[in-house]
């Protein structure tokens, strides 16, 4: 009943309403035991640009997706329009006025961009459609300030201008709440700019834009509040014009000491020889733009940077992964140039990419198969597995990682990730590899598995071998690596002594880096 | 096969007994209708019965288990049917004009040839092999007719049709060398490490890239066995019928395909076995055997298969929703 009165009242008078359209009450959200928000309460009011920033991990992006009803909540109301809601899905927070604007769009290439407008709410008669799109965007467009062609394919352009055709798309199904994901971080400075132009355009017609963002200068500038978050919790909501940058960051740093213990770091390497890795100048079509790293035998160095500052990326390059367009990689001194996932093996480099299931694991094979995948010529003779070795290895490395179930044959598709990760772990150290790439290596796994996973970082080192660990846990780097480099932007832009500064240094650090590198940032 | 055990474990146990299904299924459809069948009619359970059902349905067999390599490597093959009418009228042309012999050892190399091809195509264009193949096979055919020039060849030469008529006791030579085929399979599916990246491209081909797998050689290594067998299978029945024609194995390929379905091996790719295909060949056949000896009505034949692979698709969806 309250979103049909204030269907009229929210679009012609903003200021008529001081009740919030959207608001959190005492939320928590876990995912699989680990708690990801924490009695999380924040009001979003009619006709404001509301920024949610806080650090990789802090639940910016979780609120975004239970506003828009992409995740459900585990405790704590939701309010939209003054009413409560129990059930609530994307399609249902739509019919509310609630949509969300994803950091992958969702548009169907082929169509036109007044038919992925109207996809699915074509007016129709007898079952034709009416074809009276175009003239229907019209509409939206003058409200929204948009000049795209409406007969143009959503697959020719531009990502701000498939934006706008998503926002056009919020329009067109009455919303008055836009939740944008990261909107900007695939944009230019110019594109981001004007995605900010529209956002005040909407909030000037009465709607509410909910901006989840890492960039605090996009935030400062276009927000008229934002609320600062940190481990899962709301530190503060305040108005921006009373923030600085400084003061944001301040506010997002600063988290307690985590109670997790450390092994103790494997004493420091050699760093008079040559290197086992040494990076120059490496670029590539997946946005790195210029990476220099090294790394001595038996070191643990770290890549820290925001999420899609390019660390994966730059992982994945070195592995011969993805291909590289500029830059050298060498190996012990010797350049490695034709780089490829079965060079590298040979080179003694392994790569634990960061989704176990995606990318680390055959789900229909067994953990036997998974783990001899990359060295299976090492147990063959004549073409053949000799599956007694095969067993044998494999029982060795479900031991040393204490895999549970224990079985060399069990059904790794129904293991917990912390097990399904253990078992990636087995695969990759199984040649004895002189350089191990591990890329978010605890990401999602429970307490007794990450301690596992740190204990074999520390054990790997000490036996010779260089580590490149990736991790959006900050603190994870600062506990187990010897060194560090902050990227950002796809670069290398500089290296730190996790022993010599502190966590919230290094968040500060990222923070104010992130408008050097990034064409869409402010500088 | 090896996850039978965890069964025992609270809420594995659809998930178990799912996959004891889509396991058996052929085999336990098999034995369900072959007791009907047994019951229903006295010409059915006869020996020389029996072995005319195995005997007929052999080329079909080897080629539903070689295509059960490529549908677990995540493809599809829809121009085996063209490969097999190549290999035929190669194997006519040679026996006539060379040697009875040079055409039967010709036709399953020449498939592997063309299935080589397909191999290349699929992973050269990057293409999905649903289109690549049926693309190819239009090219086959035509290949076939050019050979023959639009007519038959017929090979009455003993030399030439022993191995599809010839049998040591009961058991013709042609099952023999299926069951070699399907062992040999088998065994490169289940021990070599080919057959493991076979199933580990299948199953997860960007996990099988990351771990260092060459995947578009196992595809063209599996494409190649695939079109071996379609001359291996076109080679026996040319020899059984001693004719070669252009439009020989003319739906062949779906024949196959429906086989390693009912089978039970996944669609999806990843998992499957060769045995089940070719117990799929011969539950298709048992379907026809009993339509003709019951004397039933031909037009629910086709009926009663589409509904078995709707079935056995099913089945093999189930366990995939999460």
């Amino acid at each position: 009943m309250a979103a049909g009165l204030t269907d009229e009242t929210a679009q012609t008078a903003p200021s008529h309403a001081p009740q919030p359209c959207v608001r959190l009450s005492g939320v928590t959200k876990s995912f699989s035991g680990v708690q990801v928000l924490r009695d999380v309460s924040i009001d979003f009011m009619p006709g404001e640009i509301h920024g949610l920033i806080g650090e990789n991990g802090a639940g910016k992006s979780t609120v975004g997706k239970i506003v828009g009803g992409y995740y459900s909540r585990s405790s704590g109301d939701l309010i939209v329009f003054g009413d409560q809601v129990a059930q609530w899905d994307p399609p249902l927070a739509l019919a509310r006025g609630v949509a969300m604007m994803h950091q992958e769009l969702q548009l169907v290439p082929a169509l036109s961009v007044a038919e992925n407008v109207f996809l699915g709410i074509e007016h129709s008669r007898a079952g034709l459609l009416r074809g009276d799109e175009e003239r229907r965007l019209a509409d939206i467009a003058a409200f929204a300030g948009f000049d795209l062609d409406p007969a143009a394919t959503a697959g020719s352009l531009s990502i701000a201008d498939q934006q706008k055709v998503e926002i056009m798309r919020a329009l067109a199904r009455e919303a008055r709440v836009i939740v944008m994901d990261e909107p900007t971080s695939s944009l230019t400075h110019d594109e981001a700019e004007r995605l900010h132009g529209v956002m005040r355009k909407l909030r000037d017609r009465g709607c509410t834009v909910i901006y989840v963002s890492h960039f605090l200068d996009h935030v400062l500038d276009v927000c008229d509040t934002v609320t600062v978050m940190r481990d899962g919790a709301v530190i503060r909501t305040a108005p921006t014009a009373a923030e600085t940058k400084a003061s944001l960051i301040a506010s997002m740093i600063g988290r307690p000491a985590a109670d997790v213990a450390y092994p103790p770091l494997p004493p420091e390497p050699d760093r008079s020889g040559t290197p086992l890795l040494s990076v120059r100048g490496l670029a590539t079509a997946t946005g790195v733009r210029g990476a220099d790293i090294d790394l001595w035998p038996g070191e643990i160095v770290g890549l820290v940077g925001l999420v899609g500052s390019g660390r994966t990326e730059i992982a994945r390059a070195i592995f011969g992964a993805d291909p590289s367009t500029a830059g050298t990689v060498s190996i012990a001194g010797e350049a490695y140039h034709l780089r490829s996932p079965r060079s590298s093996i040979e080179h003694g480099i392994a790569m634990v990419p960061e989704d176990r299931r995606r990318q680390g694991l055959v789900l229909t094979q067994t953990v036997r198969p998974n783990m001899t995948l990359p060295h299976l010529s090492a147990f063959a003779r004549f073409g053949l597995v000799r599956t007694g070795g095969e067993r044998a290895e494999a029982r060795r490395l479900i031991d040393y990682f204490g895999v549970q179930p224990g079985h060399v044959d069990g059904a790794v598709a129904t293991y917990s990730g912390g097990n399904q990760q253990k078992v990636v772990m087995g695969k990759w150290i199984l040649g004895d590899p002189r350089l191990v790439i591990l890329d978010e290596p605890s990401r999602g796994v429970d307490v007794g598995a990450r301690r596992r996973i740190h204990e074999f970082i520390g054990e790997t080192a000490r036996r010779g071998a260089a580590i490149l660990l990736i991790s959006s846990e900050i603190e994870e780097v600062m506990g187990l690596a010897h060194r560090a480099y902050a990227v950002s932007g796809g670069r290398v832009t500089g290296a730190f002594v996790p022993a010599q500064t502190t966590v919230d240094e290094v968040i500060w650090r990222l923070f104010h880096e992130q408008g050097a590198g990034r064409t869409g940032a402010t500088a | 096969m090896t996850a039978s055990t965890r069964g025992k474990g609270q809420g594995f146990g659809g998930e178990a007994a799912l996959r004891l299904l889509q396991t058996y299924a052929v085999a336990a459809m098999i034995l369900v209708l072959m007791v009907l069948l047994s019951l229903s009619s006295d010409s059915f359970l006869t020996v020389q019965n029996l072995i005319n059902i195995l005997n007929q349905n052999t080329p079909l067999a080897i080629m539903a288990a070689a295509m059960t390599l490529v549908i677990i490597c995540g493809g599809f093959d829809l121009s085996v049917g063209a490969i097999f009418a190549v290999a035929s009228v190669t194997a006519a042309w040679l026996a006539l004009n060379v040697h009875p012999y040079a055409g039967l050892m010709a036709a399953p190399l020449v498939g592997m040839l063309l299935g080589f091809v397909n191999g290349m195509t699929i992973t050269t264009l990057n293409i999905h092999s649903f289109l690549a193949t049926l693309a190819t096979g239009l090219v086959y055919r035509g290949i076939a007719i050019l050979i023959t020039g639009g007519t038959l060849l017929p090979v009455r030469l003993d030399d030439f049709t022993w191995l599809g008529r010839g049998r040591i006791g009961a058991v013709y030579y042609a099952v023999i060398v299926l069951v070699v085929f399907a062992v040999a399979l088998t065994i490169l599916l289940n021990r070599s490490t080919i057959g493991r990246k076979i199933l580990a491209v299948g199953g997860n081909e960007e996990a099988a890239i990351l771990s260092g797998i060459r995947t578009r050689r196992i595809k063209i290594v599996a494409f190649s066995i695939n079109g071996f067998a379609a001359g291996l299978a076109a080679a026996i029945a040319t020899s059984r019928i001693s004719l070669g024609q252009a439009t020989a194995g003319t739906g062949m390929e779906l024949e196959a395909i429906a086989a390693v379905i009912i089978g039970g091996t996944s669609i999806y790719g990843g998992q499957g076995a060769v045995w089940r295909s070719v117990a799929g060949v011969f539950m298709l056949a048992l379907i026809n055997n009993g339509f003709n000896i019951l004397n039933a009505d031909p037009f629910y034949k086709d009926l009663t298969t589409g509904l078995i692979i709707v079935a056995a698709v099913g089945i093999s969806a189930a366990g995939r929703r999460r």
